[in-house]
């Protein structure tokens, strides 16, 4: 499952669908809003994306980790518009029979998605200002 | 020849809007496109080092070759602008 949603994110839904009887573990990461950027407060968060070329990105990324580390079954889902502190915006998960290469390969994933996956948080601050995030020239 | 131009999130900001289309000459390159699109937004051009574009929902290098039809879009760094690994991939260089 690769998706972009604006629904809330279930951790447990998603454990659900991807535990197979074969599998013998699930690694999970997700990200979630936090408080501050360099100390400056956040009142939310706002995502966007360009969703048709964001899922096609994600399935690559499932199909690179099933060539790294032959790890077939990786989900992810994003949700995009408006987010409050510590909501989930991504959830990745990943499933195999032993738990050897699952952490690296649920990190690996993460760090795939910031690298080209089109989707952009919007910075709201308390003070009324806001930014897009990497948008500092 | 047209093409479908989409922006988002700051570039999306300088040109006001998410979609249009926009004619161009046969044969025009992505690199070309986007200078033009830089003409009609001068706003545009201070994404020229972090910008990314893609054709049909694949990154692309500036020399592509853009055909009628084709949906290019401006990609400003994604996920709080860590450096996509391939910098081929900037549309400056």
């Amino acid at each position: 499952m690769f998706k972009i949603t604006t629904e809330l994110i279930k951790p447990d839904a998603l454990h659900e669908w991807i535990l197979k009887p074969h599998h013998g573990a699930v690694v999970t990461f997700a990200g979630t809003v936090r408080d501050n950027t360099d100390g400056r407060q956040t009142a939310r968060l706002e995502y966007e994306t360009y969703a048709e070329m964001a899922e096609k990105k994600m399935v690559e990324i499932g199909e690179e980790i099933q060539d790294k580390w032959s790890i077939e079954d990786v989900a992810m889902i994003h949700r995009i518009g408006a987010l409050k502190i510590g909501d989930i915006s991504i959830l990745i998960a990943v499933a195999a029979p032993h738990r050897k290469d699952t952490f690296e390969a649920c990190s690996y994933a993460i760090d795939r998605v910031k690298q080209v996956v089109p989707v952009w948080k919007k910075e709201i601050w308390q003070d009324g200002d806001s930014e897009w995030a990497g948008d500092r020239h | 020849m047209n093409i479908h131009v989409k922006c988002f999130a700051g570039c999306k900001d300088v040109v006001g809007r998410s979609e249009q289309t926009i004619n161009v000459p046969e044969d025009t390159t992505v690199g070309d496109a986007f200078d033009q699109l830089v003409n009609l937004y001068p706003g545009l051009s201070r994404f020229r080092s972090s910008l990314m574009l893609a054709v049909n929902t694949e990154y692309a290098n500036r020399d592509i070759v853009l055909k009628e039809g084709d949906v290019l879009a401006c990609i400003p760094p994604v996920s709080g602008g860590l450096a996509i690994a391939d910098c081929r991939l900037r549309i400056a260089d």
